[in-house]
């Protein structure tokens, strides 16, 4: 394992601290719980927005704390959700008295906790949990699907509606309308080693790549020969327009997302091939977004989200945003 | 059962697990993501470094501080599972009284139910779940029936045993491993894995008393 690390029990303080003095502009962090928060705190009577995770997908969801997103992200261990404590004491610190909503990823582990949180915290709150990973196949039997790259989408625009007065209940059903609209694949070249571990999550040849990878290096629907970037990227939005049926024509926002070892000159390549096959289907791009959002630690490859867009979502979408990962229009 | 009873079976699990690590990672990374055993390595060690705090408490004060320490300390499912176990258990009443062997089991027993609602997961599903379920019908049996308490904990042994060595050909339908579908079978699942350790490190201890 090559990393950056000191001891490897410090591994997510020390990054945390960095975090904090890196955005003491937007943001502060609070050790013990964990949990990071804005800056300034929100206007009395907004809706408050807290995410959190599993360490390890940066800038998710810390990086997207701040005016127009989240009020406060509770990061876990890498890999691992974090603890109902840690949900509990962000409510109570950043809650305006409109309430709090929770964006949960659907993992059990994250449900868990976040259900636990919730039940601790006396506040009125609720939850959207996030599931936009098509390859998984969905049924009320399973856990049904991994919450991907999509929650990013699900954060800045229900962002935008709290932070634009939107009650509880309305945030809410904007962030489960942005969820049940939005479809994500993801193909890995290489695998991630968690610090703990010490070694990558699995093997992968030189010459393959997992195609449906979710962002822990689960596996995906299969294993395969590394092929061109258009032969990849036509699979990956194959699936995705299988389950989101686009209609003719329907505007969609289009999101390259990184999975932190792959380079930007490749992501904005596979965002060339994406629209030319978008085109050839007919799917209108309106909107775009590329980078490295919702990471696995080093792993190599990519995601691809397609978020069918109304009126409602681009015009939250578009309202100014300013946190450590993302900013515009202020 | 008594606080001292608690933190000496910790140690106990401690010491099997860390022995087990290797075999529960290779599991997980079969098919979860590998955190399991730090989840549980990590809770162990809070959990026997409570000792001081904890030893000269009554029960339910310290089983709320080992539920507050898991909960907060773990994180995964596994935190929220066994912190929701020790939170239960503190929660069985009378536990000011003298604890003997129907209580203990009556407790474990609100423990389990309680971790089962909350992962709203049952046997069959590739998860812990699929040991701590029978293992807790097998003592509410021995609570209510006059079997000898030795023999029934090694038939709790061989259940957890079986148990465990049955997940294997399973399809996971909760937790990480659901992700994977086909692919889930031919590995044993690693919560069922060290909950059967956890279980069978209890049950020995006490028959060799």
């Amino acid at each position: 394992m090559k990393k950056f690390i000191n001891n490897v029990d410090d591994f997510l303080k020390e990054s945390l601290n960095g975090f904090g003095k890196a955005h003491s502009d937007i943001i502060k962090v609070n050790f013990e719980p964990n949990f990071i928060y804005r800056k300034t705190k929100t206007k009395e009577g907004k809706v408050s927005l807290i995410s959190g995770g599993g360490s390890g997908h940066e800038p998710m969801h810390g990086g997207f704390v701040g005016h127009g997103m989240l009020d406060a992200a509770c990061p876990g261990f890498v890999f691992s959700a974090p603890t109902p404590d840690q949900m509990q004491a962000a409510a109570e610190h950043v809650d305006s008295g409109a309430g709090v909503l929770f964006i949960v990823k659907n993992y059990s582990g994250d449900i868990m906790n976040f259900q636990m949180g919730a039940e601790m915290y006396s506040g009125k709150n609720d939850s959207i949990i996030t599931n936009d990973d098509v390859a998984v196949e969905d049924s009320t039997f399973t856990t049904g699907r991994r919450g991907v790259a999509a929650t990013v989408l699900v954060e800045k625009i229900v962002g935008s509606l709290a932070e634009n007065g939107g009650s509880l209940e309305e945030c809410k059903k904007l962030g489960e309308k942005v969820n049940k609209n939005s479809g994500t694949m993801g193909v890995a070249f290489t695998s991630c080693t968690v610090p703990a571990a010490g070694k990558p999550t699995f093997d992968i040849g030189n010459d393959e790549m997992e195609f449906g990878v979710g962002i822990h290096g689960e596996p995906g629907r299969k294993r395969e020969k590394i092929q061109a970037s258009k032969t990849i990227v036509n699979n990956m939005l194959e699936a995705i327009l299988d389950d989101l049926k686009p209609q003719k024509n329907e505007k969609t926002l289009l999101f390259v997302n990184g999975m932190g070892g792959t380079p930007l000159t490749e992501l904005y390549l596979v965002y060339d091939d994406a629209c030319e096959t978008l085109k050839s289907k007919g799917v209108e791009i309106t909107r775009s977004l590329v980078g490295n959002y919702c990471t696995s630690l080093e792993m190599q490859g990519a995601s691809i989200t397609l978020l069918k867009c109304d009126d409602d979502i681009l015009k939250n979408w578009d309202s100014p945003v300013h946190t450590a990962a993302i900013r515009w229009g202020m | 059962m008594s606080v001292n009873f608690l933190i000496s079976q910790a140690k106990n699990i401690q010491i099997v697990i860390d022995e087990n690590a290797a075999e529960i990672e290779a599991l997980d990374q079969n098919i979860g993501d590998g955190d399991h055993i730090f989840n549980v390595q990590r809770g162990l060690k809070l959990v026997v470094e409570l000792e001081n705090d904890i030893k000269n408490l009554p029960l339910q004060k310290s089983l709320n501080m080992i539920a507050m320490k898991v909960l907060s300390g773990i994180g995964g499912s596994s935190g929220a599972l066994f912190g929701t176990f020790f939170m239960s258990m503190a929660k069985t009443p009378d536990l000011d009284k003298n604890i003997d062997f129907n209580k203990a089991c009556e407790m474990v027993i609100t423990g389990i139910n309680a971790m089962k609602e909350r992962g709203k997961a049952d046997v069959g599903e590739k998860t812990m779940m699929d040991v701590l379920i029978p293992v807790s019908e097998k003592l509410n049996e021995l609570k209510s029936g006059n079997m000898d308490m030795k023999k029934g904990l090694s038939e709790i042994i061989k259940i957890a045993e079986d148990r465990m060595l049955g997940t294997k050909d399973m399809l996971a339908t909760k937790g990480r491993a659901s992700f994977l579908g086909e692919r889930a079978k031919g590995h044993i699942d690693p919560g069922a894995r060290s909950s059967q350790l956890i279980i069978d490190t209890i049950c020995k201890s006490l028959i060799n008393k």
